[in-house]
């Protein structure tokens, strides 16, 4: 089990990389804004997977505070998205 | 035994969907088909996921943690994509070149940022 964990760990990091290369290339703002919720929402599973690979249970903390700040993070940003697409006018 | 089979099979599951987006927001041409496959293939990945935490410690700790995690993200994530998808609509993206219809078209008015 433990085993397993760490090679979907590896999956989990190469799905990183490839939202990566959507953060730095996508066209626009509200593209690079779903790239980050994206990461974020990766960065929970693997927080659980870790928390399966090291057999400690502390470590699903962190996914929920991940998704709280991610929640926010990216509420937060499509205001301001909104706001300066109306500042124009 | 069975529960550690489970458990297997809910992990590999969860981790499929959640690369699945990943390769999709990285190959879909359009800002609302990577905002789909950014949130509902994610979404069930987390769920899976917690799943298999769940199952892996049986401790009632842990379960309730899981739960809070699977609601939390169950209600967060399409208001999170809603407000992205609106926020996209009002500067200007521009769609992909199979889009059928655009229903808001004259409601909404913003700066354009495609030029």
């Amino acid at each position: 089990m433990t085993t397993l964990a760490f090679v979907l760990l590896g999956v989990l990091s190469l799905g990183i990389v490839l939202a990566f290369v959507r953060l730095l290339r996508g066209p626009n703002i509200p593209d690079r804004l779903v790239a980050l919720d994206l990461l974020t929402t990766v960065g929970v599973g693997i927080a659980a997977l870790y928390s399966i690979a090291f057999d400690e249970p502390v470590y699903l903390d962190v996914a929920i505070v991940l998704a709280l700040v991610a929640f926010l993070g990216t509420v937060t940003f499509s205001r301001y998205i909104e706001k300066w697409a109306h500042h124009g006018d | 035994m069975v529960t550690d089979i489970i458990c297997a099979a809910f992990m590999i599951i969860g981790t499929a969907f959640m690369f699945l987006g990943c390769v999709g927001i990285l190959r879909m041409p359009d800002l609302l088909t990577r905002m789909q496959t950014a949130t509902k293939p994610p979404t069930l990945g987390v769920f899976c996921l917690m799943v298999s935490a769940a199952l892996y410690f049986p401790e009632i700790g842990v379960t309730i943690r899981v739960l809070a995690i699977t609601l939390f993200v169950f209600l967060t994530a399409p208001v999170a994509a809603h407000m992205i998808g609106r926020a996209g609509y009002q500067v200007g993206v521009k769609f992909w070149k199979g889009t059928v219809m655009d229903e808001l078209k004259d409601k909404y008015r913003g700066t354009s940022i495609d030029s």
